[in-house]
């Protein structure tokens, strides 16, 4: 088993939070994992991405290779386009459709998905506002993670675990609401495959 | 056997702990900021009290380690690549008196230059020096090196280096702890005239350190962190230092690379270890990260010798961070055609936040420099390097921390006139007070802002040495008080700020003009951790 994640991003839209659930419920099962991330000038509204590996033996590079990516989990549409050349022709690109705009020349990006999602699986979901639907409006990365949770080799019950382990020093209620919003996304995703 | 997810540089922080240091000495700088953050975060080392806080700069850092070490006492020092350049002076004269209570200098390079002026590769430093250099491959290895690395030196009696590109420094894995050590008890140097280098002595203990240079290759040979991997298939030796080695067994899922490996990860390189695979092998394939140091080492200058291949030749680039691709590349593996980047993607530039003083700053000088000239503001390294780029472009120059006072004076003393300097508060306390003698020593024709946000932002918001103390210093080295100027960046104060710059330009003399208004990011993080710690009070 192995599942390779890119993690992409605008630097303080929090895909850490994301990563730490999944590393969580990685160590929980005993998984090997690798996550690399972007530091730095991420405070900026730059782009960010981690390459994340999951795996149920050692893993070497702590970097994903070209075309091996099983899944682009991006919390912001264009930063979804940025690592494509990772993903694998078979993998699944899975994004928020909710834009970040911090840039004068923000594309519009309809036909670029629509052309796409002719060579691979997309599935585009409005996480804000399905967050806000759940009634936890910051929890959109976790709407996020719950929509591409059916790609990821980790069975969804150890994924809450996972959330559950890193939201529960804020309290039984933001753990409920965040496991909520994954639940969310799980659903959105599993009516579109 | 419980693992920790520990980044690169916390998994060094934690080692050095449990190590039993009784402090970590360090400025901040990308990636290595989050070893010392790490450590002050940490209730064992608050319990015990270990020596956290920050230093102005890599030099006082270093100097203030091999203090500690000078009493007895196990210390790391932290510092990014170009820190050390900084600490240099230290750094090579400590590798001759030696250490008495282990000292590891923890040094993280930026191949590809992610967040720095360059990519220097630090081995050079430690070859330069002649001490041990320990270059981890993974998470567990930067914590079981640096955890041995103290014992280590206190057996050779030298300080150690332990060298991290930044992808080991920010990538996490699991990562199991050892036992924790108590601190050394307080203990001065048996020879009291240990750290004495006047040339009697210092000639001395130079020929010590040359002595020693045997016995740690010997070390180096023994060393369990360098291993020698046999492969049946004899055409190509591979010698891969550090993280090099993931980048090549990415390419052999099942471990079973055909060709015999040597990983180097302890330093001096190991010659037998070298020597074997030279004669086994037709052909040599050296993969490093950072300058082909090993690679120049292999190289035959006659060119009559084995052929090596490797950055210098082009079989792997001259330049920037390596990764698995390269590594299929270089041993001749066809990569499928990868899925192509859509033309509408645009690129996405940092860029100061919403609400940060510097824009205000920025605005501001723009109008005068409309007024006299563009090309005219040296500046450095921090937040406020962004306004070399569009919608600003004020700022011209950024080197070295603190060159933009220096750099203003020389090109005044040259006769360009009015020069401007722009600093950041942390880069003034770093490296910009001596600068500023040399102004007022010499009475030079400068224009220095300093762009006091209170905070070191640009590596996370850590606290400033500067903090509160800037006028005082200045007027301390020696500023007339009539030419230290004072305003907050905010737009409101537009008018105000250029009127004080355009005074200021008229006075033929060193002028200080603080712009000091604190980091939106800095009040947020605050803000964030006083809930936590509340949070924390309150249950
Ligand atoms: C010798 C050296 N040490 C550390 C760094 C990393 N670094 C870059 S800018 C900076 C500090 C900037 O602080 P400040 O001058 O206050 O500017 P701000 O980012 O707060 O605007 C640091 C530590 C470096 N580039 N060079
Ligand atoms: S982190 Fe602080 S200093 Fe840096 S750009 Fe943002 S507000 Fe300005």
């Amino acid at each position: 088993m192995k599942t390779d994640i890119i993690l992409a991003g605008v630097g303080g839209q929090g895909i850490l939070s994301i990563a730490a659930s999944l590393g969580a419920a990685a160590l929980n099962e005993n998984y090997y994992l690798k996550q690399a991330e972007t530091h730095g000038m991420s405070q900026r509204g730059g782009a960010v991405v981690s390459h994340l590996r999951i795996a149920d033996h050692p893993i070497y590079s702590d970097l994903i290779p070209t075309g091996q990516a099983d899944l682009i989990l991006s919390v912001e549409p264009m930063e979804s386009l940025r690592y494509l050349p990772y993903l694998s022709p078979q993998g699944s690109l899975v994004t928020n459709t909710a834009g970040f705009v911090n840039i004068s020349n923000y594309p519009d990006l309809e036909n670029t998905f629509d052309e796409l999602s002719k060579k691979i699986n997309i599935i585009r979901i409005d996480a804000d506002q399905i967050a806000k639907e759940t009634g936890n409006p910051k929890a959109s990365n976790m709407v996020m993670l719950g929509a591409a949770s059916p790609f990821i080799a980790i069975h969804e019950e150890i994924i809450i675990k996972g959330i559950e382990t890193i939201f529960k020093a804020k309290g039984e209620k933001i753990v409920e609401m965040n496991v909520e919003a994954f639940k969310a996304g799980r659903a959105f995703s599993l009516n579109k495959c | 056997m419980q693992r920790n997810l520990l980044l690169g540089v916390e998994a060094i922080g934690q080692a050095a702990i449990d190590a039993g240091i009784s402090g970590v000495y360090a400025y901040p700088g990308t990636p290595s900021t989050e070893i010392t953050e790490y450590i002050q975060n940490n209730r064992l080392a608050r319990e015990r009290n270990i020596h956290r806080e920050w230093s102005a700069n890599e030099k006082t850092a270093l100097e203030a380690a091999l203090g500690m070490s000078y009493a007895g006492k196990r210390t790391m020092a932290c510092m990014k690549h170009v820190g050390l350049n900084v600490a240099a002076d230290v750094f090579m004269n400590m590798a001759i008196t030696g250490i008495n209570g282990g000292l590891v200098v923890a040094v993280a390079d930026d191949p590809s230059q992610h967040s720095s002026q360059n990519e220097q590769d630090s081995r050079f430093y430690g070859k330069f020096a002649m001490i041990p250099v320990f270059e981890p491959s993974n998470q567990q290895e930067a914590y079981d090196m640096t955890y041995e690395a103290f014992a280590f030196s206190e057996k050779a009696g030298l300080p150690v280096m332990m060298r991290i590109p930044t992808r080991l420094a920010h990538s996490r894995s699991g990562v199991v702890q050892k036992m924790v050590q108590t601190e050394n008890p307080l203990k001065m140097p048996e020879n009291l005239m240990q750290f004495m280098l006047l040339p009697v002595y210092g000639r001395k203990y130079y020929q010590n350190l040359l002595d020693k240079q045997d016995w740690l290759a010997e070390l180096s040979e023994e060393s369990a962190y360098n291993q020698y991997f046999e492969g049946k298939e004899k055409s190509l030796g591979i010698v891969c230092c550090g993280i090099t080695y993931n980048y090549l067994m990415e390419n052999y899922p099942n471990g079973n690379c055909p060709y015999p490996v040597v990983k180097i990860a302890h330093y001096p390189v190991p010659q037998k270890l070298l020597q074997k695979l030279e004669n086994e092998c037709d052909e040599l394939l050296v993969v490093e990260e950072g300058y082909p140091l090993v690679e120049e080492l292999l190289t035959d200058f006659f060119g009559k010798g084995t052929k090596v291949s490797g950055r210098l030749d082009g079989t792997l680039p001259r330049r920037g961070e390596l990764n698995p691709d390269h590594l299929a590349k270089a041993l001749g593996r066809e990569l499928e055609e990868p899925l192509q980047i859509p033309d509408t993607l645009v690129g996405r530039p940092p860029s100061l936040c919403a609400g940060c003083g510097h824009q205000d700053t920025y605005e501001a000088l723009n109008e005068v420099i409309a007024e006299v000239g563009n090309g005219r503001v040296f500046s450095d390294i921090g937040c406020y390097t962004l306004g070399a780029l569009p919608p600003y472009n004020t700022i011209n120059t950024c080197v070295d921390m603190g060159a933009s006072i220096t750099m203003a004076k020389g090109a005044a003393d040259a006769g360009l006139s009015p020069v401007f300097a722009v600093i950041g508060d942390s880069t003034f306390t770093h490296s910009g007070i001596t600068g500023l003698l040399d102004c007022v020593v010499e009475k030079s024709n400068v224009n220095i802002l300093i762009v006091d946000n209170e905070t070191v932002a640009m590596t996370g918001g850590q606290d400033s040495s500067a903090k509160g103390r800037i006028e005082k210093i200045c007027e301390g080295v020696g500023v007339a008080p009539e030419h230290i100027r004072l305003f907050v960046p905010l737009k409101k104060n537009h008018d105000e700020i250029v009127k004080i710059i355009r005074e200021e330009i008229a006075y033929n003399g060193v002028s200080v003009i603080i712009g000091r208004r604190e980091c939106v990011q800095r009040i947020a993080k605050m803000k964030r951790l006083h809930k936590k710690e509340a949070a924390k009070n309150g249950q």
